[in-house]
């Protein structure tokens, strides 16, 4: 099919640049890699849940929280 | 409320450590990669192989930092939904939009494009690499557009209207968010320094060749290209940094004043070149503001009003108010703020109960009606101020923003001297015997950081304690979670991001080491 080749093209591209990756290039990778996992899934399940969509089902819930902590008496 | 102070304290310094440390590679990157493709159009054009080689060596230094730059900005955002999140929800579409955005360009134009300059060398058309090099410039510029509207917004919100029923600020005008005159100085200012950064960079590693009489000609090349570019944008910069100055004077006159150190306002005020702040000067007090200054008499007044007699308000005239120059003062600027916090509580209750008010209260809200442009002129422009204690809190630290401003400066003006006096060396052919000017440029690679830092610090400790502009402060956009978590997740984050940099200069120094020559030396 001659409309997939295009893409097959670019998969090919992208294989074969991987594959022939200078040592730096693959140590880059390793350090996206690792830095990638620690952000997403350590940081982000661990430390970092968005608090509102964790803690609220509806954009209505939110709203009603955020005005009640804004207008709440200081 | 101790609590609340220690909460604040320790989200603010996670913020500030998180952005700080994302910023020392942003600017490498913006800077970086429009000398690399100006260095790779030379080769397209004349065909000659060293231009080929430097482009490969600059990209590759450009690579490393890429890769270890690339999603610390990312716990920015994390930092909003957990530390921030009643501010995240307050500033609704207007961060969003930005930054989606922000996420789809950064996404598409710099990891498609990146892919092609690395991997795409004899693999696709000369022009076609090219044209991938200046697509990964420019898209990573544009990425940071997206990130300083958003910014520039909380530091003058505009084309927005506040919808009472959500608490969310609605965007109603994307053209004024955009085109806001903040949002264009900050945008042009920001890069443009980047640039420095980067010439300054390439310039440095340039000189430590030049003094280890390695790679002769490649580093007199680069040096031209980097001293060519940073002399512009160091030019450029001294331009829109005026159109900052003008603007936070407008907008935000008490980051002026904590700039300047002045804390009674004058007509005719001087700039100062050079001073020290007296320790321990509070507002109010009757202690001189400075032990010594040297001042442009006249200078603040017409870089702030473009009138050299204009008056410049000080700390007290914006704290204490000044009849004179129709400044009210913060103390009636909370007692507003409070009436419109109030309201918004009657809003929330009448619309609970179902009461009949809840229409009239509506229209207060609404700026289209005559009520509503009453209300908002009168009160709930002053919204956040109700959440302040006391008239001193709208006082930012005035010595870190007073250092910290004559600091970048100063730098600033040495910027535009060194790539000046790096490109005539270069232009005469000297450059290789100047070591002292070689050693010069190798202590300025971190000053260029150092000046960039210090500029976000004015940016954003001068506008405190506020973190959208006379709407929101710290104390009400903070979620309450414990301290303690903040602390960890502060330890935790410096230990990362230091084991990154290091990284980074480690892996950057075996780099240098090993040269543009495939294998080194």
């Amino acid at each position: 099919m001659k409309i997939f080749q295009p893409i097959q093209k670019a998969f090919r591209f992208y294989v074969e640049g991987f594959r022939h990756m200078p040592a730096w290039g693959r140590k880059m990778w390793l350090i996206i890699i690792i830095k990638g996992i620690a952000i997403f899934v350590i940081m982000k399940f661990l430390f970092f849940p968005n608090l509102l969509k964790k803690n609220y089902n509806s954009d209505e819930e939110r709203s009603k929280h955020v005005l009640e902590q804004l207008t709440k008496p200081r | 409320m101790d609590q609340l102070s220690s909460l604040v304290d320790w989200s603010r310094a996670q913020f500030a450590l998180t952005a700080m440390y994302h910023w020392i590679f942003v600017p490498l990157t913006l800077g970086m990669s429009f000398m690399i493709a100006i260095m790779e159009t030379i080769y397209v054009r004349t065909g000659k192989e060293e231009w080929k080689k430097m482009t490969k060596f600059w990209a590759k230094l450009f690579g490393i930092n890429f890769a270890i730059g690339v999603a610390t900005g990312i716990i920015l955002e994390f930092e909003f939904g957990t530390n921030w999140s009643n501010y995240s929800w307050f500033v609704g579409d207007i961060f969003g939009a930005p930054l989606a955005i922000e996420g789809i360009m950064a996404f598409f134009m710099e990891s498609t494009f990146i892919a092609i300059m690395f991997f795409g060398w004899n693999k696709v058309s000369k022009k076609f690499h090219l044209t991938s090099t200046w697509l990964v410039a420019i898209g990573a510029n544009l990425s940071a557009l997206w990130i300083l509207v958003a910014n520039a917004w909380m530091q003058f919100p505009t084309g927005t209207v506040f919808n009472p029923d959500t608490a969310r600020n609605e965007m109603i005008n994307f053209g004024d968010v955009l085109f806001s005159p903040i949002a264009v100085n900050k945008f042009l200012h920001t890069i443009s320094s980047s640039y420095i950064v980067g010439a300054v960079f390439i310039i440095g590693v340039s000189s430590w060749f030049l003094l280890k009489k390695r790679e002769i000609v490649f580093a007199k090349k680069s040096i031209l290209v980097a001293a060519t570019f940073g002399f512009i944008a160091s030019v450029f910069v001294a331009f829109t940094g005026d159109g900052s100055a003008y603007q936070v004077a407008q907008k935000q006159p008490m980051k002026l004043a904590a700039m300047e150190g002045l804390y009674d306002g004058q007509n005719g005020a001087g700039l100062i070149v050079v001073g020290v702040l007296t320790p321990g000067k509070q507002a109010g007090d009757d202690k001189d503001a400075d032990i010594f200054k040297v001042e442009i008499p006249k200078l603040l007044s017409f870089l702030g009003y473009r009138d050299t007699d204009a008056f410049v308000p000080g700390v007290n005239d914006l704290v204490y108010g000044n009849d004179e120059q129709g400044l009210i003062s913060a103390e009636e600027k909370i007692a507003r703020g409070r009436i419109a916090i109030e309201t918004l509580h009657e809003y929330k209750v009448a619309k609970e109960n179902g009461d009949s008010t809840y229409a009239e209260i509506a229209l207060l809200f609404d700026r289209e009606t005559p009520q509503g442009k009453e209300f908002y002129d009168n009160y709930f422009r002053y919204f956040g101020y109700g959440y302040l204690n006391s008239p001193e809190d709208i006082i930012p630290n005035v010595p870190m923003t007073f250092y910290s401003f004559h600091i970048m400066v100063a730098l600033g003006f040495f910027f535009i001297f060194f790539f000046f006096m790096m490109l005539i060396f270069t232009i005469k052919n000297s450059i290789d015997r100047r070591k002292m000017w070689l050693r010069i440029a190798l202590f300025t690679m971190p000053l260029a950081f150092i000046a960039t830092q210090t500029g976000w610090i004015v940016a954003e400790v001068g506008r405190q304690p506020w973190v959208i502009q006379d709407l929101m402060p710290t104390v009400a956009a903070v979620s309450q979670i414990d301290a303690s978590a903040v602390q960890l997740t502060f330890v935790l984050f410096a230990i990362i991001f230091t084991a990154l940099l290091v990284a980074e200069i480690s892996i950057m120094l075996k780099a240098i080491k090993t040269g543009p020559n495939e294998g080194g030396k």
